[in-house]
C-alpha cells in the first residue's frame, strides 16, 4: 500500500490536453476509464490477451490494460470516440454497421482502432488481417469485422486511383 | 409496411458505436464502494476460520465479512425444482464450514476504491484443514471425502425413453458401440460480469444494475435471499458485453453486493477480473456419452441406448441438473429411433459449478448422436449421408412426437422436412464437388477432410411472455419486455415486429428492456427464445395498440374510427395530419382520455424447434497436427426470419465459437484440483486467422404453427452441430482411420488417436 503515491501525468487525449495526477499502479485503460471518462476503455481481460482495451498510443494500438497510465505521459492518445480523424471515425463506424460487425460491442472499439491504424499506414489485406488478429471477439465470427476492414481498403484504394 | 424479413441496420449500433454505452464497468455513483471477493485458493477444504485480521483497519477499508457473517443468507435456489433432495447441493452465498472449489467465495472486502479493496484481500487469511478434492465423474469417496459426497459422488439420476430397447437389442443384426467426451468449457463473453447494487432509502430495496439474461426471476430470487418485499429490488440492464447461457444467472457475487448496500446504505460495485471469471462463472459441457445402437444392415436403427455422465462441479447452481436432462432428451436428434433408453448420472466435483452454455445439452447430445451415425457408416460401409437419409424423421410424421418430455415439456418436433433439408443443404453446397475436390487434395498427399451433421435445436416456449406498447411523452412509441440484450440485435428484430404490425417506420420505436420496475413478467433471455415469445406478445400488442390509437385519436378530433388511417409518424383524419407527439400532448391535455398503452401476453403450448445442417471442410497439418477449418456451411430451417442477417449473424458467430469449442476450448485443472486456465492465454478461443470461408443458407420453408409469426429461433444453431461436423471431417481426413470422438481436437488429441493406429499414421504424414 506504499503504493498509493501519486504522480503528475499529462498527455493529449483526442486532441486535448489532460493533465493529472494517478497512482503509479494504474493502468492506461483505468485512467482513460475512470479519469477521463472514455466510456470505449473497455477492460476484457486485463492481461494483454483479448485487445478490447486497445488505443492508439503515438500512433500505434497498445493495449491499454499492459500500459501504466505513467508510461503514457507525453503521449499522444487517441480512443474509438475520436480515431485518427472525424473522416476515418465515420467511415470505419460505418463500414462496421454495414457488414454487421457489432454484436455486443465489448470488443468493438478496440478493433474500430486496429482498423484506423490499418488505413493510416496503408495495409494490405492480408496485413490488416493479421493485425485484427491481435483482437479477440466471441460474438461475431470475426468475418464480418474482416469484410468491414476489407471494404473500407477498397474504398480508400478507389479514391487513391482516383483524379 | 412490411417490415418483417428485412434485413435493416441494427438500430442498436449508434449507441454502440459512439461509445455513448451503458457497460456496467462505466457505471459510477456518488459515495459507492467497491466490492473485493476473496475466494478459496483450495479445491477441498474444511474451513476452519477466515482471519480478517489487519484487513478491517486497512486504508479505505469499510467492512470485512465472512461466510459466518452472513449466515442468515439462504443459498441461492433453483429456478425449477426437479428433485427436492437436490436443494442441499445449492451454493452457498458464501462458504460456510467446507470449501468446495477453488474460487470459491469466503470472504468479501468493501473498500473506497477497488485497488484499496483488493489490497485489503491479501492481508486476509483462509485458515483450512486441506483435504483431497474429488475430480472425476464415478469416484468412489471415503470417509475424508466431504460428507454429501461419501460412498459416490453421484447426486442425481435422469432416467427417459420409449419403446421396447430389450426386445431391438435381441434381434438386431449389428450392435454398434461408442464413447464420446466433451471437455470442460465456458462461454467467455468479452467483458466479464459486473453489478452495482444501489440502496433505497432505509435499506427497503436497492436497484441492482448490470442485470442480464433472467432479471424477472432474479428479482424474485434477490427478494426471498434478502427477505425483501419483491416490488423493493429492481434490476436494471444496460449493455451488456455477450451472454451466451453463462451471464445473467443469479451468481453469488449478485446477492453480495446486494447485501453489502443494504447493510452499509452506500451504492457498491463490483467487477470481476479475467482470472475470476474462468474460476467463478459457469463452466459447462463436460459430459461423457456412452451410446449403444441396435442397427440393420441397411443401416437402420432399431433401438439406442445412452448413458451419460456429467462432471457438475462443486454445486447445483440456478439450473441444476437442467443441461444433463437436456441432453437426454434432445440425443436422439432429427432421427426416428423407434426405441430409445437414456439414463443420466450427475456427478458432483470439487471444481466450479456447471450451468448453461449456448445450446447446452444439445451441443453435447448432437456429437455423440451423430459420431454415432458416422460410426454406423462406417461399420457397415455406407455413405454417412445415406445412413442419416434412411433414419431421419419423415415430413408425414409432422409433428413428431417424442414421447419423451425435456425438463418437464413433452418434446414435439413442430414442423419441418429433414431429408427435404439435407437435400437442399447437399445442393446448395455441392457436396459432391465439396468430396471430389478433397479426394484430389488427398491424392497430392495433403491432409483434408469433409464432414457433415444434422441438428434439432428447440425454441424454449416453457414460460410465458408479456409486452407492453406505449405512447411516451416524446412522441415515440415503448416497447417494453422483460427480455434482454446480450448483443444479438434483438432490439432491432423486436422494434421490426412492431413496425410491422403498426405500419410504422422503425424510428418510431423505441426498446426498454431489462428493466424490472416497467413490466410485470418477463421469462427472460436464452434457449433462443427472445424473438419468438417477445416478439409473439410485441405482435398481440401492437395490434391491440393500433386498435386504441384509432379509437382515441377518434375520440379527441372528434371523428368516427373509419376516417382515421394510420400514416408515417401518425395519423391521418380527413386530410389533417396528426404526429404521435402531438396526439399524446392531446391525451394529456385532456380530462377524459388514457394513456395509449396496449399490454399482451404470450404463451404457447409446445417448442418450436429449428433444425439444420452443417458441412465443414478441414485440413490437418502434417507437420504439428493442428486442424484448420478451410470451410463452413449451415442450412438452418428458421421458420420465418424477422431479420435474415441478424441470424446469418448468430448461425456465423455461433458456428464460430463452436469451432472453439472442436478444436481449443479445454478448461483443465491439476492433480490436486488447482485450474490451469485462467486466462486467455490458457483457455485458446478461436482469433481472426482461424475464420473459415462461411456460407449460410437461410430457409423458410416450415414456419411454426405454435406461434403467430412462424418464428423459430436462431440462437443455437450455429454452434449445436459445429464439433459433430468437425470431428466428422477430421475423420474423414485419415480415410476413416481414427475416430475423433473427444472434444476438442487439440493437436496433442489428435497425435495420441494416431499413435494408437496400427499403421503408423503418423510417420508418412510427417514425411510428407
Amino acid at each position: 500500500m506504499e503504493d498509493t503515491e501519486l504522480h503528475t501525468i499529462s498527455f493529449t487525449l483526442n486532441g486535448v490536453t489532460q493533465r493529472l495526477r494517478v497512482a503509479a499502479r494504474r493502468s492506461l485503460t483505468d485512467v482513460l476509464g475512470q479519469e477521463c471518462g472514455m466510456k470505449s476503455a473497455h477492460m476484457g481481460c486485463g492481461q494483454g490477451d483479448c485487445g478490447s482495451c486497445t488505443v492508439s498510443v503515438d500512433g500505434v494500438p497498445i493495449r491499454g490494460c499492459l500500459l501504466f497510465a505513467v508510461q503514457a505521459d507525453g503521449a499522444d492518445i487517441r480512443t474509438a470516440e475520436a480515431l485518427a480523424n472525424p473522416d476515418s471515425l465515420a467511415a470505419i463506424r460505418n463500414a462496421f454497421k454495414k457488414h454487421r460487425a457489432i454484436q455486443c460491442g465489448y470488443c468493438t472499439p478496440g478493433f474500430m482502432v486496429l482498423a484506423d491504424y490499418i488505413l493510416r499506414n496503408e495495409l494490405s489485406l492480408d496485413q490488416a488481417i493479421q493485425t485484427l488478429s491481435a483482437n479477440l471477439c466471441r460474438c461475431t465470427g470475426y468475418s464480418p469485422i474482416v469484410s468491414a476492414v476489407a471494404d473500407l481498403l477498397a474504398a480508400r484504394a478507389e479514391r487513391g486511383s482516383g483524379p | 409496411m412490411n417490415m418483417i424479413g428485412q434485413s435493416i441496420d441494427r438500430v442498436e449500433d449508434d449507441d454502440l458505436l459512439q461509445a455513448s454505452t451503458r457497460f456496467v464497468g462505466s457505471l459510477a455513483f456518488e459515495n459507492m464502494l467497491h466490492m473485493h471477493v476473496v475466494r478459496s485458493p483450495y479445491a477441498h477444504a474444511r474451513l476452519k476460520n477466515v482471519t480478517v485480521g489487519k484487513a478491517a483497519s486497512a486504508p479505505g477499508v469499510v467492512a470485512v465479512w465472512t461466510g459466518n457473517d452472513i449466515r442468515e443468507l439462504p443459498p441461492i435456489g433453483f429456478r425449477r425444482i426437479p428433485d427436492r433432495d437436490l436443494l442441499q447441493h445449492r451454493q452457498p452465498v458464501m462458504a460456510l464450514d467446507e470449501l468446495r472449489y477453488v474460487g470459491e467465495p469466503a470472504a468479501i472486502v468493501l473498500a473506497t476504491d477497488p485497488c484499496l479493496a483488493e489490497d485489503a484481500g491479501r492481508l486476509i487469511a483462509i485458515n483450512a484443514e486441506i483435504r483431497p478434492p474429488v475430480l472425476d465423474c464415478g469416484t468412489e469417496t471415503d470417509a475424508r471425502t466431504e460428507a454429501r459426497m461419501r460412498g459416490s459422488n453421484e447426486v442425481a439420476r435422469i432416467e427417459k425413453g420409449y419403446g421396447d430397447v430389450e426386445a431391438a437389442f435381441a434381434a438386431a443384426e449389428h450392435k454398434i458401440s461408442i464413447s464420446c467426451r466433451l471437455a470442460r468449457q465456458t462461454a467467455v463473453p468479452m467483458e466479464t460480469r459486473g453489478a452495482i447494487a444501489v440502496p433505497h432509502p432505509a435499506a427497503a430495496g436497492f436497484d441492482l444494475y448490470g442485470a442480464a439474461k433472467v432479471p424477472h426471476a432474479n428479482r424474485q430470487e434477490l427478494a426471498r435471499i434478502l427477505s425483501l418485499d419483491i416490488g423493493g429490488v429492481v434490476l436494471r440492464e444496460g449493455h451488456a458485453g455477450g451472454g451466451f447461457g453463462v451471464r445473467g444467472e443469479l451468481y453469488p457475487e449478485d446477492v453480495l453486493v446486494a447485501f453489502a448496500a443494504l447493510r452499509l446504505g452506500r451504492p457498491v460495485k463490483w467487477i470481476e477480473d479475467r482470472s475470476e471469471h474462468f474460476l467463478a462463472i459457469n463452466h459447462s459441457r463436460d459430459q461423457t456419452i456412452h451410446l449403444n445402437a441396435a442397427v440393420s444392415k441397411t443401416g437402420i436403427i432399431a433401438a439406442l441406448r445412452a448413458r451419460i455422465t456429467t462432471d457438475q462441479g462443486a454445486y447445483l447452481r440456478t439450473h441444476e441438473i437442467k443441461v444433463s436432462d437436456l441432453s437426454c432428451a434432445f440425443l436422439p436428434g432429427p432421427y426416428r429411433i423407434p426405441a430409445y433408453q437414456a439414463t443420466a448420472t450427475v456427478h458432483l466435483t470439487n471444481k466450479t459449478p456447471c450451468g448453461t452454455y449456448r445450446a447446452p445439452g444439445r451441443f453435447e447430445a448432437t456429437f455423440a448422436m451423430e459420431r454415432m451415425i458416422d460410426a454406423i457408416a462406417r461399420t457397415l460401409e455406407l455413405d454417412p449421408v445415406e445412413v442419416r437419409r434412411r433414419n431421419l424423421i419423415s415430413a408425414a410424421d409432422m409433428p413428431f412426437d417424442r414421447q419423451i418430455e425435456a425438463t418437464g415439456k413433452r418434446v414435439v418436433y413442430d414442423s419441418g422436412d429433414y431429408l427435404q433439408t439435407l437435400d437442399t443443404a447437399i445442393r446448395a453446397f455441392d457436396l459432391p464437388e465439396l468430396r471430389r475436390s478433397a479426394e484430389e487434395r488427398r491424392q497430392r498427399g495433403e491432409c483434408i477432410g469433409i464432414g457433415l451433421a444434422m441438428f434439432v435445436e428447440k425454441t424454449d416456449t416453457a414460460l410465458h411472455e408479456t409486452a407492453r406498447l406505449e405512447l411516451a411523452a416524446d412522441g415515440k412509441i415503448e416497447i417494453v419486455t422483460g427480455t434482454s440484450s446480450l448483443g444479438q440485435g434483438m432490439e432491432t428484430a423486436l422494434a421490426q415486429i412492431a413496425a410491422d404490425g403498426l405500419g410504422f417506420p422503425i424510428d418510431v420505436f423505441r426498446i426498454v428492456r431489462g428493466q424490472t420496475d416497467r413490466i410485470s413478467q418477463s421469462g427472460g433471455t436464452f434457449a433462443s427464445r427472445t424473438t419468438v415469445m417477445a416478439g409473439s406478445a410485441i405482435h398481440e400488442a401492437s395490434r391491440i395498440f393500433r386498435r386504441k390509437l384509432i379509437e382515441t385519436s377518434a375520440a379527441l378530433l372528434g371523428a368516427t374510427t373509419e376516417v382515421i388511417t394510420l400514416r408515417r409518424d401518425g395519423c391521418c383524419i380527413n386530410g389533417r395530419n396528426v404526429a404521435l407527439s402531438e396526439l399524446r400532448a392531446m391525451i394529456d391535455a385532456s380530462a377524459h382520455s388514457t394513456q395509449l398503452i396496449a399490454e399482451a401476453d404470450f404463451s404457447s403450448g409446445a417448442m418450436a424447434c429449428p433444425y439444420g445442417v452443417h458441412i465443414a471442410q478441414v485440413k490437418v497439418d502434417p507437420d504439428d497436427l493442428s486442424v484448420t477449418v478451410e470451410k463452413y456451411h449451415i442450412a438452418y430451417e428458421i421458420g420465418r426470419a424477422v431479420n435474415p442477417d441478424l441470424v446469418k449473424a448468430q448461425l456465423l458467430g455461433g458456428a464460430m465459437q463452436g469451432i472453439g469449442g472442436a478444436l481449443m476450448e479445454e478448461i483443465s485443472f491439476s492433480s490436486d484440483g488447482q485450474p490451469l486456465t485462467t486466462s486467455f492465454a490458457d483457455y485458446v478461443t478461436p482469433r481472426i486467422v482461424d475464420v473459415p470461408a462461411f456460407e449460410i443458407l437461410l430457409l423458410e420453408d416450415w414456419p411454426s404453427p405454435t406461434n403467430p409469426l412462424g418464428l423459430k429461433g436462431a440462437g443455437e444453431g450455429g454452434i449445436n452441430a459445429a464439433g459433430a461436423a468437425v470431428a466428422a471431417a477430421v475423420e474423414d481426413a485419415f480415410a476413416a482411420k481414427i475416430a475423433p470422438r473427444r472434444l476438442p481436437i487439440t493437436p496433442k488429441a489428435l497425435f495420441d488417436l494416431l499413435s494408437k493406429t496400427d499403421d503408423g499414421l503418423i510417420s508418412p504424414l510427417r514425411r510428407r
